[in-house]
């Protein structure tokens, strides 16, 4: 194998490793913060506890996004490096800022959150989660921006053999970038919200601390519901906005092999490659797509044999991830929605059967947030900068493949055991539930 | 001077400060991990340890990453082609800093022995390697690194390997930053514990202080016939007024341990470090980067640098935020200067 390809394979593993525990990082922060509000504002005991059990398996979690995101960092010059060159002058600014901005704020107040239980008062001890959690937020906001600037580059010109920038506001305003990150995020409070209820329903179907239980799956069936709505809402924007910046991508999305008129919508289509069409199309619905992705049922939609073999993405792959990620999104919804029904109930303990449903759907989100990388990362292939720089020319010109396999042996040795390590951790964690020793708790609630 | 030297004048100076500050931050944290073995007696001892430096470590450890980040904003070119050519070194550089990220989350997670031990070990080795590392890397970097570079035709060639990084002078500077380190962090452990802990921090940097000054002034003179840096001190003698700085602090700490005062000894050995890192990027300038090979494939400021429009957001940037970051950053330096006991490491149930 050559650089390329191993770089790819690299980078592809180690940014899917960060994406396994970046969501539950960004969605679980919000919740534990709000958790901590709660006591604050009312001064039930609960609600501290709760802050206390979720906060725990948060920092599990937390550990292994850290870690692994430097590895990210690194990668850009390590592996990229004609990419860096080549587009350093607008890519590299955003991921500083992320970190002047961003990480120094979140890993400082982290800090401050875990060791200053009794060194802080009661509302700046709450502040400081929120600190952390809102600069979380903002750097999946800039990092994505940067992920969108590749995906659909705006603002710069072609000058002394790379990319200048020459308007930053219109990255800053990249609406591939912004939509993105809409839709991410609320991907990750979708996950966590899976999280916590799974957790709760896996406590409550063995009457673990019900009370404890019955509120946290509350709490995460009501954010689970609305985030579900808002993801499937934004990701119709983000494949609306693909079919017009990038619709080489959409066609592989969709696997539209010609370009068309009033194209149709497939629920069901096995694309083959090789003879450019679909071997099979089922239960078609007429005009669909092209309203789908223009709000015209009579638009144009540009098809694969449009563009020259070399230049369209894996079709199968991206159509499958896109499809797949589409239909479980929709089963989250209902589940979510089943959910949030059944816990407004005053008997939701009854209900034993949505409760185990709950605790196997624990995977389904994780499932799909890789699939959702597949699609924007295969999709856009053969390019790193969408019309601009193919990834064949953006890799380093002074590595060498046995450098890359020893790394990337390397990455898989490490990452298999921490991430075994950790993952084993959270089941541990989540499995032995709340602290009962009430005083302990007591014992660090701190100056009021 | 046109406004663009001024801006690739004022990212050198900057970027030349987040890598000193990193290291005079992630220093402590680094040197105390890896004497950790020899600091501590017992399992509650390496506690207090570890929870010394928990609410901070990775809030130094982003300076690494903020560090990284310039080099990308500031100097793309540079950043590309340090990372790639230092490849495999980086590499393990990074695997250690993995390591060493969730060996603090993980140590106290399961109750076992044989599960805290495996910790404290895999805390040593991973705390000791990027001290040395860094150390090495920098010393190649003052050195000079076999490339070839074309900056019109983006031809690029890197003729060196993991080995070839492991020259004597390399090597020298490695052994040096493991020392100030060592030193640096026996001292943070002197100041952020208490009764024995405490004293046999300050014993082990009054005992490596020796090393480290003969190692220090074995550099100082090894770095006229290994690099260049000495060409701008000759250019402007100016300039030799920061090794002198370097050299004082270096003295002081000692003066300080004798007199009972680690704080004062371990500010100087935060100036040490800081000067040292300056000592020799005062010489470097404008490379950030020389070739070994060919001066004409140094890399540069001038060469290496983003456009204007970049440079002058990112001062914007730093001028706004990097001020916020250090006042909040005191205030919780501040706020957890207390130093930590066994007591408080037993007592809570939130310490690593
Ligand atoms: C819980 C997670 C989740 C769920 C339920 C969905 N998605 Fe998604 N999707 C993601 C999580 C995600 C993601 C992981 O966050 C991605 C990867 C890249 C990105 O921007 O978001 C993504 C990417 C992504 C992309 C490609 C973006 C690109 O190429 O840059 C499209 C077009 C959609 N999504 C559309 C949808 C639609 C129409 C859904 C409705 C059913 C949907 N997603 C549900
Ligand atoms: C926003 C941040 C991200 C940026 C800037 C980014 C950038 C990149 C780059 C530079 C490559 C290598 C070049 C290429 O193969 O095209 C790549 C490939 C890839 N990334 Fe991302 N990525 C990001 C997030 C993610 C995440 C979170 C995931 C997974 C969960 C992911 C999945 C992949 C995959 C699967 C590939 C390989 C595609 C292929 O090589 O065929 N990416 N990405
Ligand atoms: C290839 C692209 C990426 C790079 C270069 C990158 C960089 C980093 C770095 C350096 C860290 C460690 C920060 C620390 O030390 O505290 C980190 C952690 C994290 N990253 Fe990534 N990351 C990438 C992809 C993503 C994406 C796509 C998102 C979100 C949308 C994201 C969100 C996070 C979060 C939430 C953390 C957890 C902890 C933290 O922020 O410190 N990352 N990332």
């Amino acid at each position: 194998m050559n650089v390329v390809t191993l770089s790819q394979l690299q980078f592809a593993a180690t940014c899917m490793f960060h994406w396994i525990f970046v969501p539950l990082t960004l969605g679980l922060s919000i919740l534990t913060a709000w958790m901590e509000t709660k006591y604050v504002t009312t001064g039930d005991e609960m609600w501290l506890r709760m802050t206390k059990f979720w906060g725990k398996l948060f920092l599990i979690n937390f550990a292994l996004g850290v870690v692994t995101g430097i590895t990210m960092e690194f990668q850009f010059g390590m592996n990229w490096a004609e990419f860096s060159r080549y587009a350093g002058d607008i890519s590299g600014a955003p991921l500083a800022i992320e970190a002047t901005v961003a990480f120094f704020l979140e890993s400082v107040f982290i800090g401050v959150w875990i060791f200053g239980w009794n060194k802080l008062s009661k509302k700046v001890h709450a502040l400081s989660i929120w600190l952390a959690a809102v600069a979380t937020n903002v750097s999946a906001l800039v990092i994505l921006l940067v992920n969108g600037w590749m995906q659909h580059p705006v603002g710069y010109v072609i000058r002394n053999g790379r990319a200048e920038l020459t308007d930053f506001i219109a990255v800053l305003t990249n609406p591939y970038g912004l939509i993105k990150f809409g839709h991410t995020l609320t991907s990750a409070y979708v996950l966590a919200g899976f999280v916590v209820m799974g957790v709760s329903a896996w406590h409550l179907l063995r009457n673990n601390e019900t009370a404890f239980f019955i509120r946290s799956f509350k709490l995460a069936a009501t954010y689970a519901f609305v985030s579900c709505i808002l993801v499937i809402l934004t990701g119709d924007f983000h494949s609306a906005d693909i079919a017009k910046t990038q619709p080489v991508k959409f066609a592989a999305m969709e696997a539209v092999w010609e370009t068309q008129r009033g194209a149709s919508f497939n629920l069901l289509m096995v694309p083959d490659v090789s003879q450019e069409r679909n071997s099979i199309e089922l239960l078609r619905i007429p005009k669909m797509l092209s309203f789908l992705a223009f709000k015209d049922a009579n638009a144009e939609v540009k098809g694969l044999k449009d563009v020259p073999k070399e230049l369209r993405p894996p079709v199968a792959a991206t159509y499958y991830s896109y499809r797949l990620m589409a239909v479980l999104g929709m089963a989250m919804l209902l589940l979510s929605f089943v959910s949030f029904f059944v816990s407004r109930k005053q008997n939701l303990m009854d209900y034993r059967r949505v409760l185990a449903i709950m605790v196997f759907a624990i995977p389904l989100p994780y499932l799909v947030q890789q699939l959702g990388w597949l699609v924007a990362e295969l999709g856009r292939q053969p390019w790193v900068i969408y019309g601009v720089l193919k990834t064949s020319d953006a890799v380093s010109k002074t590595i060498t493949p046995t450098q890359v396999i020893m790394s990337l042996l390397g990455f898989t040795a490490l990452y298999s055991v921490l991430g075994a390590i950790d993952i084993y951790l959270l089941v541990k964690y989540a499995k032995k539930g709340p602290d009962k020793d009430l005083t302990s708790i007591i014992n660090v609630q701190g100056r009021s | 001077m046109d406004t663009l030297s001024l801006f690739q004048i004022i990212w050198f100076v900057l970027w030349s400060v987040l890598w000193a500050v990193y290291f005079m931050l992630d220093g402590f944290v680094l040197g105390t991990g890896f004497m950790a073995g020899f600091l501590a007696k017992n399992d509650t001892e390496k506690r207090v340890l570890i929870n010394s430096v928990g609410p901070i470590w990775d809030g130094n450890e982003v300076w690494l990453v903020t560090a990284g980040g310039a080099t990308f904003a500031a100097f793309p070119t540079t950043y590309a082609l340090m990372f790639s050519n230092l490849y495999s070194a980086l590499i393990l550089l990074l695997f250690a800093l993995i390591v060493r990220g969730v060996s603090f989350e993980f140590r106290g997670k399961i109750d076992s022995d044989v599960w805290r031990k495996s910790w404290d070990t895999a805390i040593i080795i991973s705390s000791f390697l990027p001290a040395l590392l860094f150390g090495v890397a920098f010393g190649n970097i003052f050195k000079g690194i076999p490339m070839t570079n074309n900056f019109t035709t983006f031809n690029f060639s890197y003729d060196g390997s993991l080995i070839g990084l492991l020259n004597p002078y390399g090597l020298l500077t490695g052994v040096l930053f493991v020392l100030l380190f060592a030193v640096h962090g026996s001292l943070y452990a002197a100041i952020k514990t208490t009764g024995d802990l405490s004293k046999r921090g300050a014993e082990m940097a009054n005992k490596l202080w020796l090393p480290l000054l003969v190692v220090a002034v074995a550099f100082l003179g090894y770095t006229y016939p290994a690099t260049k840096l000495y060409d701008n001190y000759l250019k402007a003698p100016v300039l030799l007024i920061v090794p002198l700085i370097a050299v004082v602090s270096l003295l002081l700490i000692k003066v300080f341990i004798a007199k009972g005062s680690c704080h004062k000894a371990f500010l100087f050995s935060c100036f040490t470090i800081v000067f040292v890192v300056f000592t020799g990027v005062a010489g470097l300038f404008p490379n950030l980067i020389p070739s070994s090979i060919d001066p004409i494939s140094n890399l540069t400021i001038f060469n290496s640098s983003s456009s204007l429009l970049t440079l002058k957001i990112m001062t914007g940037v730093v001028a706004v935020f990097l001020p916020i970051v250090i006042s909040y950053k005191i205030w919780v330096y501040r706020l957890f200067r207390a130093p930590v006991t066994n007591e408080e490491v037993l007592g809570n149930s939130e310490s690593y």
